[in-house]
C-alpha cells in the first residue's frame, strides 16, 4: 500500500482523535487550564516588559499544550477496546502514531495562538517571523512526538496514570530550559543540563526572533528541534510496536 | 484457494503456550465456526489471524495475504467483531461507520451508500445521529457489525457476536450472517452457543489446551460419540429404571422426568426391546423417541478429556 494512502489514514486518526480526546478532561486540565495557571503565576508581579516574557510564554504554552493531547489518547483507547479495531484496519503503526502526533500538533498549535495573539497585543514585535513561525512549527511537532513517547511505558489503560507519569518529565524540562532564566545566564552545569532539553532551543528560537540575539546559532536550534522530532517520533513508533501486543492482551 | 490458511500457528505468553502449532483453512464461502472452552486459545487464534498479535511461529493468510508479510493487504479483505463492544461511544452512529470506511479507504460516496443501507439493515437508521454512548448492548453490537461491514469484507470474523444479546438481536445478527454467507462472504465465527454454531457453520474445529481437537461437519462431529446414542420412553404407568437396565447392550438408564432416557449401543435393539417389555407387562407406550447426540454433548467430551489421545475412543 503506497505510503501517501498511510499518511491519508494519519489524517483520519488524527480527525478521529480531534473529536474524541480535544475534549476529555485530563487533556483540559494539563493542555488548557494548567498551563494557563502556570503563565499567570510567571507573568503576574514580575516587573519585566511583555517583550521578555515572550521567549518563556510561548515556550510553556507552546510545550504544554502539544503534550496534553498525546498521552492520553493511547490508555484511553485501550481501556475503551477501540485500540484493537485501530490495530487491525489496514492503517500501519506508523501511520496511526503519526496520525496521534498531528493529533497533538494541532492541538498544540491551536492553543498556542492565543497566547501568541495576546503578546502581540501587548505590543511585541517579532523581528523575523519566518524563524519564529518555523521555530513554532518545529517545536510543536516535536514536543508532540514526545508526547507520544512518554505513553509508552508502562502499557497501562489508566489514562491518570499515564498523564501522571508524564507529567513527572514534562516539568523538570521546563525547569532546565531557560524559561525562567537565559541559558546564557546559568552556570557552566546549568547549560550543560539545559543543552538536552529540546525546549531550550525553541526559548532560544523565540528570543532570537523578538531581540536579534541568541546564544546558540539559529540553524544549531533548528536543526537541533528536527533532530529531536524525528528522534522522538520513530523511537515512539518502535517502542509502542513492541508493548503494543502487552496493551492489547 | 482458501479463504483463510493457517499453519502450525503458535503463541507463547511468558512461557506458556496459548496456541501450538494449530493448522486449519476456511473455504471461500464457508461458514466456519470456531469453537472451545475459557481459556483455550480461541480469542488469541483470532488475534493472530486478524493481525492484531503477532504469532511466535507459524503463518496465516488471509485470501492469499500473508498476515505478518503483507498484513495491510490482508488486512483490507477483512472486517472484524471483537469480543467486546467497541464503537467508539463518544461518537455518532454515523461518524463511526464514516471513520471505519475512511480508515478502510472507502470513497466518500461509496461509504455514505453503504452506510445508509448498513444502519437500515440492522435497525438503526432512526438513531444514525445519536451517540453510540446511549445505544443499548444490542444496538451497539449492531452497529459494530455495520462497522465490519463497511468495506464489504471478503472475509467476517465474529468473536462472540451475540455473546449476551437479546433474543432479537441475536436472530437479526444471525439472519444477516447467513444473508453475507449467501452473498459469498466468508466467516469465521466464534461462538459458546453450540445452537447458533449447529445452525450456522458448515464446519466446525473444536480448540482445547491450545490445540484442534476436532474439525469436522457438525453432523459428522455429531457422528463420533455414537455411543451417547439414547432411547427416550415415556408410559402410562410408573416404571422404575432398574427395570430397563436389564436389557441386552444398555449402558445406562436415567431418569428425566416422566421419561426414562436409555443410552444403549443398538438403538433399534433396544426399541424392539422397550416394546416387547411393554407388552409383556401390559404398559402402554405415550411416547418413544431416539435422541440424537448434540454438538454440545460432543463439546464436553472434547473438551474434558485429560489427554488428546482418549479421543480415539469416541471414534
Amino acid at each position: 500500500m503506497p505510503w501517501h494512502e498511510q499518511i491519508g489514514r494519519s489524517l483520519v486518526v488524527a480527525k478521529k482523535d480531534v473529536w474524541i480526546y480535544y475534549l476529555k478532561g485530563p487533556v483540559i486540565i494539563f493542555g488548557l487550564i494548567f498551563p494557563l495557571f502556570l503563565l499567570i503565576a510567571f507573568t503576574i508581579g514580575r516587573n519585566i516588559s511583555a517583550r521578555e516574557l515572550f521567549p518563556g510564554v510561548m515556550g510553556m504554552a507552546i510545550f504544554f499544550t502539544s503534550t496534553a493531547v498525546g498521552p492520553a489518547i493511547l490508555p484511553w483507547e485501550a481501556r475503551s477496546r477501540t485500540l484493537e479495531r485501530l490495530v487491525c484496519s489496514p492503517v500501519s503503526v506508523w501511520a496511526l502514531f503519526l496520525g496521534d502526533v498531528l493529533a497533538s500538533f494541532f492541538f498544540g498549535l491551536l492553543i498556542s495562538l492565543a497566547p501568541l495573539i495576546v503578546l502581540l497585543e501587548l505590543g511585541v514585535e517579532i523581528q523575523n517571523i519566518l524563524v519564529f513561525g518555523v521555530g513554532m512549527i518545529l517545536a510543536t511537532f516535536c514536543f508532540a512526538s514526545l508526547s507520544i513517547l512518554l505513553s509508552v511505558y508502562p502499557p497501562t489503560d489508566v489514562p491518570a496514570t499515564v498523564m501522571m507519569l508524564s507529567s513527572l518529565v514534562r516539568f523538570p524540562l521546563v525547569f532546565i530550559s531557560g524559561v525562567f532564566l537565559p541559558v546564557e545566564e546559568l552556570p557552566p552545569w546549568g547549560r550543560a543540563i539545559s543543552s538536552v532539553s529540546p525546549l531550550t532551543y525553541f526559548i532560544d528560537l523565540a528570543r532570537y526572533s523578538i531581540t536579534g540575539t541568541s546564544y546558540y546559532s539559529i540553524s544549531l536550534d533548528l536543526a537541533v528541534l528536527l533532530f529531536f522530532a524525528i528522534a522522538f517520533l520513530l523511537v515512539s513508533i518502535k517502542l509502542h510496536e513492541r508493548f503494543l501486543p502487552q496493551r492489547l492482551s | 484457494m482458501n479463504a483463510i490458511e493457517v499453519l502450525a500457528l503458535t503463541k507463547r505468553f511468558n512461557g506458556l503456550t496459548a496456541v501450538d502449532h494449530i493448522s486449519f483453512g476456511v473455504e471461500v464461502g464457508e461458514v466456519f465456526g470456531f469453537l472451545g472452552p475459557n481459556g483455550s486459545g480461541k480469542s488469541t487464534t483470532i488475534k493472530m489471524l486478524t493481525g492484531v498479535i503477532r504469532p511466535d511461529e507459524g503463518k496465516a493468510v488471509i485470501m492469499g495475504h500473508d498476515m505478518q508479510r503483507e498484513p495491510l493487504k490482508a488486512k483490507q479483505m477483512i472486517g472484524v467483531v471483537p469480543e467486546t463492544s467497541n464503537a467508539y461511544i463518544e461518537l455518532s452512529a454515523w461518524n463511526n461507520l464514516m471513520l471505519m470506511g475512511e480508515l478502510y479507504g472507502v470513497p466518500k460516496k461509496r461509504r455514505e451508500e453503504q452506510a445508509e443501507r448498513l444502519l437500515k439493515q440492522f435497525g438503526l437508521h432512526e438513531r444514525r445521529d445519536s451517540h453510540a454512548r446511549g445505544f443499548s448492548k444490542g444496538m451497539k453490537q449492531r452497529l459494530i457489525l455495520c462497522m465490519a461491514l463497511i468495506n464489504e469484507p471478503s472475509v467476517l470474523f465474529l468473536d462472540e457476536p451475540t455473546s449476551g444479546l437479546d433474543v432479537e438481536s441475536t436472530r437479526l445478527i444471525n439472519d444477516i450472517i447467513r444473508d453475507l454467507n449467501k452473498s459469498g462472504t466468508t466467516v469465521f465465527l466464534t461462538t459458546h452457543d453450540m445452537m447458533e454454531a449447529n445452525q450456522l457453520c458448515e464446519r466446525i474445529a473444536i480448540i482445547n489446551r491450545s490445540k484442534i481437537v476436532a474439525i469436522d461437519r457438525p453432523e459428522v462431529l455429531k457422528r463420533m460419540a455414537s455411543g451417547l446414542q439414547s432411547v427416550e420412553v415415556s408410559f402410562q404407568q410408573v416404571v422404575k429404571a432398574e427395570a430397563l437396565s436389564a436389557f441386552a447392550r444398555v449402558r445406562q438408564v436415567e431418569k428425566r422426568g416422566d421419561r426414562l432416557r436409555i443410552y444403549a449401543e443398538d438403538v433399534d435393539g433396544t426399541i424392539d426391546c422397550i416394546i416387547s417389555f411393554a407388552n409383556a407387562n401390559g404398559l402402554k407406550i405415550l411416547s418413544l423417541n431416539t435422541i440424537a447426540p448434540s454438538l454440545e454433548d460432543i463439546f464436553v467430551i472434547l473438551t474434558q478429556k485429560e489427554r488428546p489421545e482418549t479421543n480415539h475412543a469416541l471414534a
